[in-house]
């Protein structure tokens, strides 16, 4: 379909090129009229003037030229100058071998166009009825002039023309550029709007637009309705998804450990402490998966307010404590006040649920995991150090995409989704997360850097 | 340097040898190495125009030129019968111009030419390069116990109240012949009348007629006549120098300006040299400002510039050259001095 604008503008220009070669035209026939027009006059009025001295006096013709008559054609311009007088058709005086123009019966005055000698002449002759020796008679004047003046005025009243014409043209093309930009501002103005807004904005366009792109913003508006409608509903639904899916695992789960506290046989035992553990990982994988989801599905309609960084984690690390307890693990926290960031609190909580439960996982039995949040001048960073094995050698970047676990994860329940949950939510906040072995001890260090609000 | 060979100068051949017009004088001035010769027809003596043709060729010494001398009259006829030249240098204005209007002239554009005011050049073909006004010369002697004229109409008081002393002792042009002195009379004509009046008074005195000025300043000199009228002032200056005894007086209610000019022939056989030649008398004559120089010519007296009239070079200048506008003018004034 190419650009409307471009369109229009093509158009526009185009129309402005015929309309000054149309003025050009008109401006250059004008002009060669009046110029030929006015050679025409002053040729007439030298013929007059001559034809006025012509007297009848003893029977003879007498033909007195005025000084003027010739003067005035040489006062126009530097052409050359031509003249006859006859009577009755026979030769008076002046240039004999200069052509008269046929004159039409009736007419006092004719004017042609002929060449004298090589060159092209402006030819006009005047008659007159004289009366000799009691005869009627006819005496024709004829004035000519060559056309080099004309020819140099022809040529510079072209060369105005071609300006005007030109200067016509430039000055409308730019009105047709600067009007359809205008026409086109806020269409403009719209994709602008469109283009700025997040993933996740999904507010009505409500700024004024002209009525013909109305019926464009309402099924925009309306696109975005639906949009939102079925985001939320994909909310909800995984939401009690995944409700479903984990009361009941968690009743198994709890009937499975009492029943194995009753069970004496050993074997009967372990297979019991397999099934529990099966259900675990079932149950730790839903929820990641839903997580996932969830993540997926936020991060894509994002609600960020002001989080308050030293909140969110002590409520992660309250959440978890019971889960550390079980493991002999002490969770130790650095958290200061006052580290405000702009983030999605569902979103940030549930990354930091995974890195934390990630450390509490693999962190050896009796030992720390630290939690510490560190204000920077505009980042907060938050790290979490274990006393586990830490990560090998190479994997680090690739632990963030899916289902990649370490060697480390041998023998400990997981999907390998946590890191890739952690790291997503972190990137779509603008910030990143580093994966490292601490320096002097031995343990993992996973540091999160997240731009910070002005205090 | 170079040599030239000025003793070709006295070689003036008298008569009509190849051509069919009348010349009256041929001069060639050689230079050592030509490349290209310059024929120049004109109607000025060659003493006046020598000058310039030095000039030009310190400035250009490869361009060797031929100098004839004829009347207007027939550097017109020598023109219209295909004579071959490349310049024609003319005093008769009228004539030079029916020569541009007949179409025999070429135009030259340079920055020579375009000093020269609109008023001294016609169709950037005719080119005028002196200004010399018609002065009324007389002889002190001739004069003694008169008042001298200072104007036209002093003049005619002074004649009609000594007809006696005056009796054949005026000179003027004759202006059948003289083709300058017809020009003169036709402008004194359309600018004052004047100038009748002062033709009777004259034509009453039995004037002598003279083909051209140097012949009446040789008679006012040797007191044969006691004045002359219409006499260039140019050549009347340069005679006063070793003749204290004339005076030469610009008549303060006019004084007609002939405008000597010079046009490049369109057939011209050596046109690169014939330019050459206009653009340096030009540009020689004229300053930048358009304001003329005497520098090449003879100047002209000193008078006031304020009476003197130039005549315009154009086609009305034409109009007196009409066959039947030149017989009537003629018979007037044959009616008026020959009696």
């Amino acid at each position: 379909m190419g650009s409307m604008r471009r369109q229009l503008i093509v158009q526009l220009v185009l129309s402005a090129a015929l309309l000054a070669a149309v003025l050009i035209f008109v401006f250059q026939d004008f002009a060669r009229r009046f110029a030929e027009e006015s050679q025409d006059n002053v040729l007439l009025a030298s013929a007059t003037s001559i034809l006025e001295t012509i007297a009848a006096r003893d029977g003879e013709v007498v033909v007195d030229i005025p000084y003027a008559a010739l003067a005035m054609l040489g006062s126009v311009s530097d052409d050359r100058v031509f003249y006859r007088v006859d009577r009755g058709g026979a030769f008076l005086t002046g240039y004999e071998n200069l052509d008269l123009p046929e004159i039409a019966s009736g007419a006092r005055t004719a004017f042609a166009t002929t060449r004298f000698g090589a060159d092209p002449v402006r030819v006009v002759t005047a008659t007159r009825v004289l009366s000799v020796a009691g005869k009627s008679e006819l005496v024709h004047v004829t004035v000519a002039q060559t056309q080099d003046g004309l020819s140099a005025r022809l040529s510079e009243l072209f060369q105005r023309a071609l300006q005007l014409g030109l200067g016509f043209f430039v000055l409308a093309s730019a009105l047709s550029v600067w009007a359809a930009n205008r026409v086109f501002r806020p269409i403009s103005a719209l994709a602008g709007s469109v283009t700025r807004r997040g993933p996740s904005e999904l507010r009505r366009f409500e700024s004024p637009v002209p009525v013909e792109m109305a019926p464009l913003v309402k099924a925009l508006n309306d696109f975005v309705e639906r949009l939102r409608r079925s985001l939320d509903r994909s909310e909800e639904f995984i939401t009690e998804a995944a409700h479903r899916v984990r009361t009941p695992l968690a009743t198994v789960r709890t009937q499975a450990e009492v029943l194995s506290r009753r069970i004496e046989k050993d074997e009967n035992r372990k297979t019991l402490r397999q099934m529990v553990r099966a259900i675990d990982e079932s149950s730790r994988a839903a929820g990641q998966l839903f997580d996932q989801a969830m993540v997926n599905l936020r991060t894509d309609a994002m609600h960020p307010t002001h989080v308050d960084l030293a909140d969110c984690m002590s409520d992660v690390v309250t959440r978890l404590q019971p889960i550390a307890e079980l493991r002999d693990v002490t969770i130790t926290s650095d958290l200061p006040d006052d580290c405000m960031v702009s983030a999605d609190p569902v979103l940030l909580q549930n990354a930091f649920s995974n890195l934390l439960d990630n450390a509490i996982k693999y962190t050896a039995p009796e030992t720390d995991v630290h939690v510490t949040l560190h204000a920077q001048q505009d980042t907060a960073q938050i790290s979490i150090q274990d006393n586990g094995p830490g990560f090998e050698e190479g994997i680090t970047g690739r632990l963030t995409e899916g289902f990649v676990r370490g060697a480390a994860a041998a023998g400990t329940v997981g999907s390998g989704l946590g890191l890739t949950i952690a790291s997503q939510v972190v990137e779509a906040h603008g910030g990143r997360m580093q994966l490292s072995n601490r320096k002097k001890e031995r343990g993992a260090c996973i540091d999160v850097f997240l731009p910070r609000l002005p205090a | 340097m170079y040599r030239r060979l000025f003793a070709a100068l006295a070689g003036i051949v008298f008569a009509a040898q190849v051509a069919a017009f009348e010349i009256e004088s041929e001069t060639d001035l050689p230079v050592a190495h030509p490349s290209d010769t310059l024929r120049i027809l004109s109607t000025a003596d060659t003493q006046f125009f020598l000058p310039a043709i030095r000039s030009f060729q310190t400035a250009h010494p490869g361009v060797a030129i031929r100098y004839v001398t004829a009347s207007s009259t027939e550097v017109v006829r020598a023109i219209e019968e295909g004579a071959s030249f490349d310049l024609v240098v003319s005093s008769a204005m009228d004539l030079q111009t029916k020569l541009a209007n007949d179409g025999y002239a070429a135009p030259i554009d340079s920055s020579a030419t375009q000093r020269v005011p609109d008023w001294a050049k016609w169709r950037n073909s005719v080119f005028a390069f002196t200004q010399e006004p018609a002065t009324l010369v007389l002889s002190a002697d001739a004069f003694q116990g008169l008042a001298l004229p200072a104007h036209r109409q002093d003049l005619i008081e002074t004649l009609r109240n000594n007809p006696e002393r005056f009796m054949q002792r005026i000179g003027t042009y004759d202006i059948r012949d003289s083709g300058l002195g017809y020009l003169f009379a036709t402008q004194d004509s359309r600018t004052s009348e004047t100038f009748w009046r002062l033709t009777e008074v004259i034509g009453a005195l039995s004037p002598r007629l003279y083909c051209c000025s140097s012949d009446m300043i040789d008679d006012v000199s040797s007191g044969k006549i006691a004045f002359a009228y219409n006499v260039l002032g140019s050549y009347a200056r340069a005679r006063s120098v070793s003749d204290p005894g004339l005076i030469i007086i610009e008549p303060s209610d006019y004084t007609s300006t002939m405008q000597r000019s010079i046009l490049m022939l369109r057939d011209a056989d050596a046109p690169d040299a014939a330019v050459r030649f206009v653009n340096h008398l030009l540009a020689e004559t004229w300053d930048s400002n358009g304001i003329m120089r005497d520098v090449l010519t003879l100047p002209a007296p000193e008078g006031n510039a304020a009476n003197r009239q130039p005549i315009r070079l154009g086609p009305g200048l034409l109009v007196f050259l009409d066959q039947l506008k030149r017989a009537q003018f003629l018979e007037s004034w044959e009616n008026a001095v020959v009696q």
